[in-house]
């Protein structure tokens, strides 16, 4: 029996390609590229993705120009430009 | 079983001063009278900074239109910008950069240069391309502006904490859940049955006329949007030109663009005028004050709104506030009715009052606030 094969998507988070499976979501790019500590809170202190639904906020970053956006409820698309602020 | 009635035992308190209401006015006239050696009571029904302060944007701008205005602003503007830093109150000095639309708003703004510049205040004419150097985000081919660069904001709840802390290390006494029931001879009624004894001051903005009808207000409900975070977008305050008109005014409704960035990277988006008994966010006000918001800076339209809310505004029939001695009551003093001045008003306010307080001569001409013209 073989796995059935998945298929990639290569995007960019900051500026260097990141491949993941189809499907996933932004945050995982994010974290694949080791940019977990995607954003900064008022203080200054290390944030990052925290429920993996899209209530808490933390996992925003830049996508393709776009600010806040919430990435672990956004599927990836090839040719992504994804920009934390960790 | 009968009802068990509970006679609670009467406290009975003296003072040199009893502020009524910790809004901003109330905290900073509280602060004067504890610096000048006063004994100090304090009396608010609810949050310390609640009310009109809580809703407000902390904008320390001199508004020049209307001199005794002005003269009330400059002069408590020096007071604040002599605080120094101010950190635990967010206290930024962004300045503020008025913006003309068109030809006919930048008439307005050689006249409005004058005036500052007379003042004293630090002020430069900005052509329109200038605007967009000084902010990126403003839409192209607006006619030009004006850059007040020593302006400041403020974050109002937590300047009135500072204040009354400072109240409260000299030993001032605060009644938090109290309300004043009525004013009585030598001092007030507290709801639960307290009397205290001493001169009295109603900084109690909308709710004065509860205790003086004669000085009465009415209600200018405005909305303020915040945004998400993005820090570095709007460096200064802007205000559009005809921001003072609109404050003056007494238009059924008026909306008037003003954005200014909070040191989280927020941007508070205002303003709006309506006379309004309630509080509830007026969909097609707010809609309108966006749009305008928006023509000025398309930018807005992409941004997130966290929160919405409103706050009221005390305004008094000739729009100037009350600052002193209340007629036909002896020992009783008000500081009330800033419309939407009041943060801004709030450190010259308290100086007038306590020097009027104390029999010495203010730094300003305090006839123009003289509550006795409603007596008349």
């Amino acid at each position: 029996m073989s796995a059935a094969s998945t298929r990639e998507v290569t995007l960019r988070v900051n500026g260097a390609p990141v491949r993941v499976a189809e499907g996933s979501m932004v945050v995982a790019a994010i974290h694949a590229a080791g940019a977990a500590a995607s954003r900064r809170s008022v203080r200054g202190e290390p944030r990052g993705a925290l429920c993996g639904m899209g209530v808490c906020f933390e996992c925003r970053a830049t996508v393709d120009g776009r600010e806040q956006v919430r990435t672990c409820v956004l599927p990836v698309v090839a040719g992504m430009e994804v920009r934390t602020h960790g | 079983m009968g009802i068990q009635r509970v006679v609670g035992v009467s406290n009975s308190a003296g003072f040199d001063l009893i502020v009524v209401g910790a809004g901003i006015i109330g905290a900073a006239c509280a602060e004067q009278a504890v610096v000048d050696g006063l004994s100090v009571a304090i009396v608010e029904h609810s949050a310390l900074g609640g009310g009109s302060t809580a809703a407000s944007m902390g904008h320390l701008v001199a508004m020049d239109d209307e001199p005794s205005e002005f003269a009330l602003c400059r002069y408590s503007l020096e007071l604040w910008n002599s605080h120094g830093s101010l950190e635990v109150a967010e206290y930024r000095r962004c300045g503020t950069l008025w913006v003309a639309a068109g030809e006919q708003d930048a008439e307005a703004i050689p006249p409005k240069l004058a005036r500052l510049e007379a003042a004293g205040v630090r002020a430069q004419t900005v052509t329109g391309p200038q605007l967009r150097e000084l902010e990126p985000e403003l839409a192209p081919g607006m006619a030009g502006g004006l850059l007040v660069p020593d302006e400041s904001i403020v974050y109002p709840p937590r300047a009135v904490q500072w204040m009354l802390d400072r109240c409260l290390r000299s030993r001032a006494v605060l009644y938090q859940g109290r309300s004043v029931v009525r004013l009585r001879p030598g001092g007030v009624l507290l709801d639960d049955g307290s009397r205290l004894d001493g001169q009295v001051l109603l900084a109690t903005g909308l709710a004065t006329a509860a205790l003086v009808p004669a000085l009465a207000m009415a209600a200018r409900k405005g909305h303020l949007v915040v945004t998400d975070r993005h820090p570095g977008r709007v460096r200064h305050q802007v205000l559009e030109v005809g921001y003072a008109d609109s404050a003056q005014g007494e238009e059924p409704v008026s909306v008037a663009f003003n954005v200014q960035p909070r040191p989280t990277g927020q941007l508070l988006i205002g303003s709006s005028r309506e006379d309004s008994a309630g509080d509830d966010v007026n969909l097609p006000v707010l809609r309108r004050m966006v749009e305008r918001a928006c023509g000025f800076m398309p930018g807005l339209r992409a941004l997130q709104a966290i929160r919405v809310w409103t706050g009221l505004r005390p305004r008094t029939p000739d729009g100037r506030p009350y600052i002193g001695a209340v007629p036909e009551q002896p020992g009783v003093w008000v500081a009330a009715g800033h419309e939407g001045l009041g943060v801004s008003m709030a450190l010259g306010t308290a100086r007038l009052l306590c020097d009027l307080l104390g029999g010495r001569s203010p730094a300003i001409d305090p006839a123009p606030y003289d509550p006795a013209r409603r007596f008349a």
